[in-house]
């Protein structure tokens, strides 16, 4: 099997260990990812806040690479590349006048039949029955908790998700490598995004409301699917824990990673020590050792 | 609309009224043309189009048929009782078909009513055993109509009477079955909201009408092992028959009234239907405590599951705290119906102050996004419920709840305030939309009746002709046309028997002459008029010899169900189908008055 691969800049940064334990993954799976040649940024938050027509444009010059290298499904791992990939291809399709401004602007248009897929999306299309074939660590009795945050399943209309408001697809794939889901309250609500930067008191106030509702709810770990929630989780952890002091750190780990530790990789292959937020209580549960 | 006055005008000086012929100068040009000149134009040529029609008008006379006066009433709900009540009061014969094992509808699962606060039981009953009684109806109750034939006055119709597994001619009603079922509490019970449990054999509230049981083939034991029989041990009249069948009945039937209902929208998952997304955040079917509208009515209902007193479904404690939430479903065109559901801003105000009555010190709270109280004492009760019982109204949408601790998190906005808010609730109710009946479709195509993407029937006209349909003869009443309350649905389940009842008032009925006319002697049978008609009004004829034999088999018009849009006359390839009236000479006629 193989998918085109956009990473977007997040997984060349912050998200490092994203791709890392993607690739890792991947590729014991079968599964080719074939990175998009001169891929650029999708334009993220800041294009559709400031230009429309940039904000289109972005994504299409890459789904344009995408249709050049033959790839008719691209895999975005980042939530919000995802979000913007699946937005300005839906736009082209449906709206001629976008269509042809793209076509003005960048000489060309991307494929019609292009499908722009999530990290959920692309463990599917492996298959759970694949993915739990594979796995080599018992991971009975480690309790997660699935977060998809605001950009993986919304707008409903364009991302198709099982139920925009209470997702279950994360939850079947942990399941699938042995562990237990947890059922808790805020699996889709906002860790503040890019308010990281600007406004860091809202990101604090939301991302501890989304960390003590899973620990209420016993998780061991967070899984997330996005650069931008693991960092805000993770990283902001510590502000946080300046405002609240006495508290015990959640490991916050992507869902490649997760899945990576069930099939029996080293959490140093799979980037856990780059994170801002100790594993180890993760780790030493589950007798992995580091 | 205008034709038949100037018809009339003809008959009236002797002429044959289909001699008269309109240019319809005023629709066709003098409204639509700002330009005089060329307009007048117009105008000259319309006439001239009309003068060369009128040449070649025939005098034609209606065409008359039969009535059977006789209605069949589809639907055993407040509007379907309403409507046979009135029918047959006026001497007329009336078949009552109801899907469930009772009739009274959604009425009968109703606390109390609005505006006036009275017991829905106590004004639905009499009205139910008055239907019971009442000679002329003819009560058909666990029975669908399968199939309708023919056309206005002169419809056949079918009925599937499900098998009860009960003698009907036996039974008494003494309920010594339901008592002693082993399956006490097991099935789902419809009538409870799901609530509550039920035993195999039931009957689905103690006022039902027939007070006759109905066996529930799917849980019943002696359905699923062929063991058990504890029925037919206590039953005194060997009513019990399990070997019973679905029997077939036909009726001849005039005019048919449909007050097949609503449904409520369930909202716990994505439900099928692709244009609605749902709403997961607010966790219905998740939550014991989060119910919806008709399920607080019988959390209320002095006969529900609770005997009336206000209790969580989850523990059977009283919620000091209520929210209720309008809106759910509908308004809300990117997860529900953009239409709006009507009656949840009256029983929401309703069920917030059945609620204060009852537990005096509790809040309750509803999150609205306009008050439609439109109607005689409505928005004075909406003001009762704010001023008098101090439900505190929220103008704002909620977008999650979810359990901590035993209460329900709401999380809302107060738009008026444009503050976010958090209220920790006992109780979540939830007002979700009115929708159409599932098979509200597959009865559509039954019967013969266009429906919106909703399927709701249409109207023929939203305002002159509200109560019919396009197929003559059916007649609407109540929820399946659109959202609607109790006496709304009752004033238009009376305008549809009122219909009905001009239909019998008369032996014979006109129709238009203006019908399609097969010419026999040319017609080579090959049936593409029966293909594209869509009033099924083609007919096959046998065309026989003098000793008897079939020489050809050729279309022929049903008068009765012809409406006269001249399809069958444009696809016929020998053309040998003719609209009176309407013929080809007549148009080309038309065509050359032009040039």
């Amino acid at each position: 099997m193989k998918v085109g691969y956009y990473p977007g800049c997040s997984l060349t940064g912050t998200g490092k260990e994203y791709d890392l334990s993607l690739r890792k993954v991947a590729s014991l799976l079968g599964m080719e990812l074939e990175e998009l040649n001169d891929w650029s940024c999708c334009g993220a938050t800041s294009a559709h806040a400031t230009n429309h027509l940039l904000s289109v444009a972005l994504p299409a010059r890459n789904l344009i690479i995408a249709k050049h290298q033959l790839l008719n499904e691209v895999a975005a791992p980042c939530a919000a590349c995802y979000n913007r990939l699946v937005s300005a291809s839906t736009e082209i399709k449906t709206d001629s006048a976008a269509e042809r401004e793209i076509m003005e602007l960048l000489g060309d248009t991307p494929a019609n039949d292009i499908n722009i897929i999530n990290i959920v999306e692309l463990f599917e299309k492996i298959g759970k029955e694949n993915i739990a074939s594979k796995v080599k660590v018992d991971l009975k009795g480690i309790k997660a908790a699935c977060y998809y945050g605001c950009l993986l399943v919304r707008p409903p209309k364009l991302t198709n998700f099982d139920d925009a408001e209470n997702p279950v697809s994360m939850e079947e794939l942990i399941k699938a490598v042995g562990a237990e889901p947890v059922e808790w309250n805020y699996k889709v609500e906002c860790c503040g995004g890019s308010h990281s930067i600007a406004h860091k008191e809202i990101v604090v106030d939301l991302s501890k409301k989304i960390i003590d509702d899973a620990k209420l709810h016993g998780a061991d770990v967070i899984i997330v699917a996005c650069p931008m929630c693991h960092s805000n989780l993770d990283m902001r952890q510590r502000a946080i824990k300046k405002e609240f002091p006495g508290r015990d750190d959640m490991p916050v780990l992507y869902l490649t990673e997760f899945i990576g530790l069930a099939m029996g990789l080293k959490p140093k292959e799979l980037g856990l020590n780059l994170h801002m937020i100790e594993t180890k209580s993760l780790l030493d549960k589950a007798e992995i050792k580091g | 609309m205008h034709e038949k006055t100037f018809r009339k005008a003809c008959a009236d000086s002797g002429l044959n009224p289909f001699l008269c012929e309109i240019a319809n100068l005023r629709e066709h040009c003098s409204w639509v043309h700002e330009d005089i000149v060329e307009g007048t134009k117009k105008a000259i040529d319309l006439v001239r189009i009309a003068v060369e029609r009128v040449k070649r008008n025939v005098p034609l006379s209606p065409i008359q048929v039969p009535v059977t006066k006789k209605a069949l009433v589809i639907g055993g709900g407040i509007s379907g009782i309403q409507a046979s009540l009135d029918i047959a009061n006026a001497g007329f014969d009336v078949v009552l078909v109801e899907k469930q094992p009772s009739i009274g509808g959604h009425m009968s699962q109703l606390s109390e009513t609005f505006p006036t606060l009275d017991c829905s039981q106590c004004i639905l009953t009499p009205r139910m055993v008055e239907v019971y009684q009442h000679p002329r109806i003819k009560l058909l109750t666990y029975s669908e109509v399968e199939n309708v034939e023919g056309f206005i006055g002169n419809f056949k119709v079918t009925i599937r009477k499900k098998a009860r597994s009960i003698d009907e001619s036996k039974c008494t009603g003494c309920g010594l079955c339901v008592q002693k079922c082993p399956i006490k509490k097991k099935a789902y019970n419809e009538f409870e909201e799901g609530l509550a449990f039920r035993p195999a054999v039931y009957v689905p509230f103690p006022q039902a009408v027939p007070n006759i049981p109905v066996i529930d083939r799917t849980v019943c034991t002696y359905y699923q092992t062929g063991k058990c029989q504890m029925c037919v041990k206590v039953c005194g009249r060997e009513a019990i028959k399990f070997d019973q069948e679905d029997t077939l009945i036909t009726e001849d039937i005039g005019a048919i009234v449909v007050a097949t209902g609503y449904k409520l929208y369930t909202i716990d998952k994505k439900p099928d239907a692709q244009e609605i997304k749902g709403y997961g955040e607010y966790g219905y079917g998740k939550y014991k405590d989060v119910v919806d509208g008709l399920q607080f009515e019988r959390i209320a209902s002095a006969s529900g599951p609770t005997s009336g007193e206000i209790l969580r479904p989850s523990d059977n404690s009283v919620p000091k705290k209520i929210v209720f939430i309008q809106c759910v479903g509908s308004r809300d065109e990117s997860k529900g119906f953009s239409y709006c559901s009507k009656i949840c801003c009256m029983y929401t105000a309703k069920h917030a102050m059945l609620y204060k009555h009852k537990v005096h010190d509790g809040e309750a709270y509803v999150f609205y996004m306009d008050i439609r109280a439109g109607g005689k004492g409505y928005d004075e009760f909406v003001r009762r419920a704010i001023e008098e019982d101090n439900v505190k109204y929220i103008r704002g949408r909620v977008s999650r709840i979810y359990e901590e601790n035993g209460k329900y998190i709401v999380k809302g906005e107060d738009t008026i305030a444009g503050m976010p808010v958090v209220i920790d609730a006992d109780m979540v109710v939830l007002a979700t939309a009115i929708t159409a009946q599932p098979d509200a479709v597959k009865l559509a195509q039954t019967v013969g009746m266009s429906y919106d993407k909703y399927g709701f029937y249409n109207e023929v006209h939203p305002k002159l002709r509200p109560v019919e349909v396009s197929t003559a003869g059916v007649f609407l009443a109540g929820a399946c046309q659109a959202p609607k309350d109790i006496p709304e649905s009752v004033a238009m389940a009376s305008a549809a028997a009122s219909k009905s009842l001009v239909l019998f008032g008369s032996d014979l009925l006109e129709r238009e002459p203006t019908v399609a006319k097969v010419n026999e002697s040319i017609c080579a049978g090959c049936f593409y008029c029966q293909k594209v008609c869509a009033y099924n009004a083609i007919e096959r004829k046998e065309i026989k010899d003098r000793q008897g034999n079939v020489v050809k088999v050729i279309a022929s018009v049903n008068s009765g169900l012809c409406q006269g849009c001249g399809t069958c006359n444009a696809v016929c390839p020998s053309k040998s189908v003719e609209l009176v009236g309407f013929n080809d000479e007549q148009i080309y006629a038309q065509i050359n008055a032009l040039g």
